[in-house]
């Protein structure tokens, strides 16, 4: 099956922001997909998803608390993080709910009722 | 567990004596420790997760900040040890039944990340917050490391 899981990573390239692509999980649950996207340092104000033209994106834009002193030793990137998908068509997208805790994205993304397996009594 | 060792951001004007200085602890550091040490931040090939940290200096303290997205506040350690900090915890995720995972990038189970302070900290002082997915560890600086001013009298 076709899944939600298709990403797009070429979606567009003319944008001046610069963006580095979060980790993800996709699980397939039997009443839909849940979508995890790892976000450090991202709250829910700094979360942006959009769904358009089958193509859902999640932006997040950190809002890092400010330290004083000097950086000695810097791992961390700061770019903002994006990562886009391409919604498999079970997919009911009027019902994706999402929600933050911890920097950890999760999004429900449930399987419009059409495609959920069902039984055909015979009469 | 990779150890990154503490390393002054400023950058030294290339000599060639240095070069061979480095080179021989390079040698050195490869014979006496084990191989994976010597690629830090490749650490992640062997112990699955090694969290982005940051280091800050300033009078007071010392200020290391992790990014652990998705834990609970209880999975993390904080430790501190003969001037070593080490941060280490475990990621959970509860699955549930017919579930298959489509695609994994999220690493799930234990890390450790430890870094050499470049100072004495008050190890009784250390507080910890998790906030967003990140933690900070604030490490005060111990008595005697703090600059002084001595008046002349």
């Amino acid at each position: 099956m076709n899944t939600l899981t298709r990403e797009n990573r070429d979606a567009d390239c003319a944008q001046t922001e610069q963006f580095i692509v979060p980790p993800a999980s996709v699980i397939e649950g039997s009443d839909g997909y849940t979508l995890e996207v790892e976000m450090p340092g991202v709250n829910k104000d700094g979360l942006d998803i959009s769904i358009e033209n089958n193509e859902l994106t999640i932006i997040g834009r950190r809002s890092l608390p400010k330290i004083e002193g000097t950086l000695i030793h810097h791992e961390s990137r700061s770019e903002s993080f994006r990562r886009t998908f391409e919604l498999d068509p079970s997919i009911g997208a009027d019902k994706i709910s999402a929600r933050i805790e911890q920097g950890l994205v999760t999004l429900t993304l449930p399987k419009a009722e059409h495609v959920k397996p069902r039984k055909i009594t015979v009469s | 567990m990779s150890l990154i060792r503490y390393q002054a951001p400023e950058l030294t004007p290339w000599s060639a004596s240095d070069r061979w200085n480095t080179l021989r602890d390079e040698l050195n550091s490869f014979f006496e420790l084990p191989l994976w040490s010597s690629f830090p931040r490749a650490g992640q090939l062997f112990t699955g997760w090694s969290p982005a940290l940051d280091l800050y200096q300033s009078t007071d303290n010392i200020v290391a900040v992790v990014e652990l997205p998705g834990m609970r506040k209880e999975d993390i350690e904080n430790s501190l040890h003969d001037g070593t900090l080490t941060i280490s915890g475990e990621r959970k995720r509860e699955s549930t039944d017919g579930e298959k995972a489509e695609r994994t990038e999220r690493y799930v189970g234990v890390f450790r990340r430890s870094i050499a302070l470049p100072t004495r900290v008050d190890a009784s002082k250390v507080s910890a917050t998790y906030r967003d997915g990140i933690l900070i560890v604030t490490l005060p600086k111990a008595e005697e490391v703090k600059p002084k001013q001595i008046q002349v009298s």
